[in-house]
């Protein structure tokens, strides 16, 4: 067997009811993973929008996802920017801490280090407005845990390739 | 020029009139009565009045297959919708172009769990090449033109165009259908040229070759089928087609092995489990070819062709994957191998050659030859003796008479042979005939079913007679669901479980209820008369032939097993019993 490999994966589909149900019962008609996914409009003009969408598979396996994905009609450009090499990839998340005291404290001090921001607050709470790689914002919501996390909400990844190239 | 304002009902049979369609196969209901009145007032598009919506796709899907055009269908919304979906899924399976227009409630009812609604582009998105719900009546005829090209280019496939009924009596443009390429649809029909010359390469220096085509060619054109026939005898080589490939390649020419798969020929398996480089068109690695996945041509360097990039490394990796039409393929082959004029190492080919005659020396379809009950074999043998010489087409439904059919019948050229491959629909083959007798009036057209599965549509006996259409029915009928009978007698111990069918009815008297004509044999010394007399009555025909009841279908790759590990017949034993652990929870 070989290896599972994780890859983002871009695509750009005609804005159109339906186009998500058709990418999403792909993957789940064909047994695809999908480890997050995203979607909105990005090119009013031209009424598209862009799916960002993280899945995994064996090599084989991510071939086959492409050519799955490009299959569909209203499909117009699939990107496997994990293949295709720099790329950033950000996923913002709103993570609420309920607490007081040292706890309250502590929490607070994790989101300066973190780059948190706090963009609500009660005597006893906070939302945190956090913005980072996968990675990061695993890291600051397991620290949260023990000091009284209560709710996350996260967007999924959303990717773009380094450098002057178009999609 | 003005344009041209209509009814969407009206804009709908203009525009399958500019499609060039002659005739739908459909069945009308509320949501579709708008479009009913409008065939009613013209007579460029003829309507065909199917008895169940499942059978309307799989007569479009016949008259498809015999004549390379896009089928049409109309159908009700909800139920009517829902009825076709399994006549869809058989037409994605197997890369059948269909336009299948379905009735919707008018846009401010959906949603509203209105009568006869349904979801209709929920339920059909994953049995459908692509499919559109119409909510604007100024879209409509780009959406149809659309749909056609849809239908008909790349991999073919259907299509379906949900219609509420509000837009088929609003009023709009029509357009008549543009060369415009559409915005994110192209498929890649021109293959890669260096891709193409590492092909030719590969194939020149083979020493064990075997072209393995499918269905895929046929779907190209019958260029496609002429340019594989001259490249194949330019080489020399074997060639095996597949059950959707049959016709491709001239079933008589010495250089065909037959059928491949599950219940192909020996030598033809044996020569793709031994083959050096295989040359795959238009065909799939489907499992019922492959077998056993780890096994399958283990020593060979693999080329693919095939229009859909999906199919390419799907089941099976491949040394030259080549996304492209198979006869762009084939003609650019033929190209560099007319240029570059290679040597082939013609002695190997010869031990090749010599190899495959020994296993051709099998005679893998042998069977016992007896005067005492029919067997399934001796009909269709004689079968394809009385209908060689004739204008025939087969289709067939699904089981061991199909296998039988696939093996017995033989077809020289394409579009003559219509069975459910993919999707393996019990029930096709009775509504696909009936398409192929309209596309085909003065052919002899045979379904050769099995009792079981021609109990599945046989309410379209009763369109038969409407339009007098003389479809002869070939009912080899052994009162078991024979594969299931099999299967069970070869992984189940012979527990029969429910694949006996007890009170059937009198096939000749239900062939006289629906006003056909109803023979029976029962038999061997009957089978010729019989079937003369089948193909001598220009009416209707339903053909009772009561077969040898446990004969079971040979050769057969037993489930799991590899292509080198076939079974002859009967006592052709395996250790261990013919189905390994693994094997058993393969279907």
């Amino acid at each position: 067997m070989s290896a599972i490999e994780k890859h983002t994966i871009a695509v750009l589909v005609d804005n159109e009811p339906g186009v998500l149900a058709r990418v999403i019962g792909l993957f789940s008609g064909r047994g695809y993973n999908i480890e997050s996914l995203t979607v909105a409009e990005v090119d009013r003009a031209n009424n598209l929008s862009r799916i960002t969408v993280v899945t995994s598979g064996t090599p084989m396996i991510i071939v086959q996802i492409k050519a799955q994905l490009s299959r569909l009609v209203p499909i117009h450009t699939v990107r496997d920017l994990t293949d295709e090499g720099p790329h950033v990839e950000r996923e913002l998340a709103l993570i609420k801490v309920v607490g007081t005291g040292e706890k309250r404290i502590e929490s607070l001090r994790l989101a300066d280090i973190f780059r948190a921001r706090v963009v609500d607050s009660t005597i006893d709470s906070f939302v945190f407005e956090m913005t980072g790689s996968t990675e990061k914002l695993n890291a600051f919501i397991n620290l949260m845990e023990p000091l009284g996390l209560a709710d996350v909400s996260r967007t999924g990844v959303v990717a773009i390739s380094r450098g002057s190239a178009k999609f | 020029m003005s344009v041209e304002r209509m009814a969407g009902a009206e804009m709908l049979i203009k525009a399958l009139g500019d499609q060039g369609v002659d005739v739908v196969f459909g069945y009308p209901g509320g949501a579709v009565l708008p479009i009913y009145d409008a065939i009613f007032k013209q007579n460029q598009v003829r309507h065909i009045l199917v008895r169940h919506e499942q059978a309307a796709v799989h007569a479009a899907e016949g008259y498809a297959r015999s004549t390379g055009k896009v089928g049409v269908v109309l159908v009700t919304s909800g139920p009517g919708a829902t009825n076709a979906v399994t006549g869809l899924t058989d037409a994605l399976m197997d890369s059948i172009p269909i336009v299948c227009l379905t009735g919707q409630v008018p846009t401010h009812l959906i949603g509203n769990d209105a009568f006869q609604e349904a979801d209709t582009t929920g339920i059909t998105r994953p049995c459908t090449k692509h499919n559109y719900l119409v909510k604007d009546v100024n879209d409509l005829s780009r959406v149809i033109h659309e749909a056609f090209y849809v239908a008909r280019t790349g991999r073919p496939g259907p299509v379906v165009i949900d219609l509420p009924k509000d837009i088929l009596f609003a009023n709009g443009p029509y357009s008549p259908p543009t060369a415009i390429a559409h915005k994110s649809y192209r498929p890649q029909t021109d293959p890669d040229k260096a891709k193409i010359e590492e092909a030719v390469e590969l194939i020149a220096n083979a020493k064990k070759p075997i072209f393995y085509g499918g269905g895929g060619i046929i779907n190209s054109g019958e260029k496609a089928c002429a340019l594989f026939q001259e490249f194949v005898k330019l080489t020399g080589y074997p060639c095996t087609l597949t059950l959707m490939g049959l016709g491709a390649y001239p079933a008589g020419d010495k250089q065909f092995l037959g059928m491949l798969g599950m219940h192909g020929m020996y030598e033809a398996n044996h020569a793709m489990h031994d083959c050096d480089v295989m040359v795959a068109i238009g065909s799939r690695f489907d499992d019922r070819v492959t077998g056993r996945l780890n096994a399958f041509a283990p020593n060979s360097k693999k080329i693919h062709i095939d229009i859909d990039p999906s199919s390419l490394n799907k089941n099976v990796r491949v040394d030259v994957p080549i996304v492209g039409d198979a006869g762009k393929a084939l003609e650019a082959m033929l190209e560099v191998w007319k240029s570059k004029k290679p040597k082939i190492d013609k002695p190997a080919l010869a031990e090749w050659w010599r190899q495959i005659d020994q296993w051709r020396s099998r005679d893998c379809l042998r069977y016992e030859k007896t005067d005492k009950v029919i067997k399934p074999q001796f009909a269709l043998e004689r079968l394809y003796a009385a209908t060689r010489n004739r204008d025939t087409y087969i289709t067939t439904e699904v089981g061991q008479h199909q296998m039988w059919a696939a093996q017995f019948m033989k077809f020289e050229e394409p579009k003559r042979w219509m069975t459910s491959g993919g999707l393996g629909t019990m029930g096709y083959g009775l509504p696909a005939a009936m398409g192929v007798q309209i596309a085909h009036p003065g052919a002899t057209v045979i379904d050769i079913a099995g009792e079981a599965s021609i109990l599945m549509n046989i309410q379209e006996l009763s369109t038969l007679a409407q339009y007098r259409l003389p479809v002869k029915v070939f009912i080899l009928n052994n009162q078991y669901m024979g594969m299931v009978r099999q299967w069970q007698e070869l992984m189940h111990g012979g527990r029969y479980a429910e694949s006996y069918t007890a009170s059937l009815p009198d096939f000749v008297k239900l062939a006289e209820a629906f006003g056909a004509v109803g023979l029976r044999a029962t038999k061997t010394s009957e089978v010729d008369d019989v079937i003369k007399e089948m193909l001598e009555t220009d009416r209707t025909v339903v053909v009772d032939m009561a077969v040898d009841q446990l004969e079971n279908c040979f050769p057969m790759i037993p489930s799991g097993a590899a292509h080198n590990e076939m079974l002859l017949g009967p006592s052709d034993k395996r250790e261990g019993g013919p189905v390994s652990e693994e094997g058993m929870v393969l279907v």
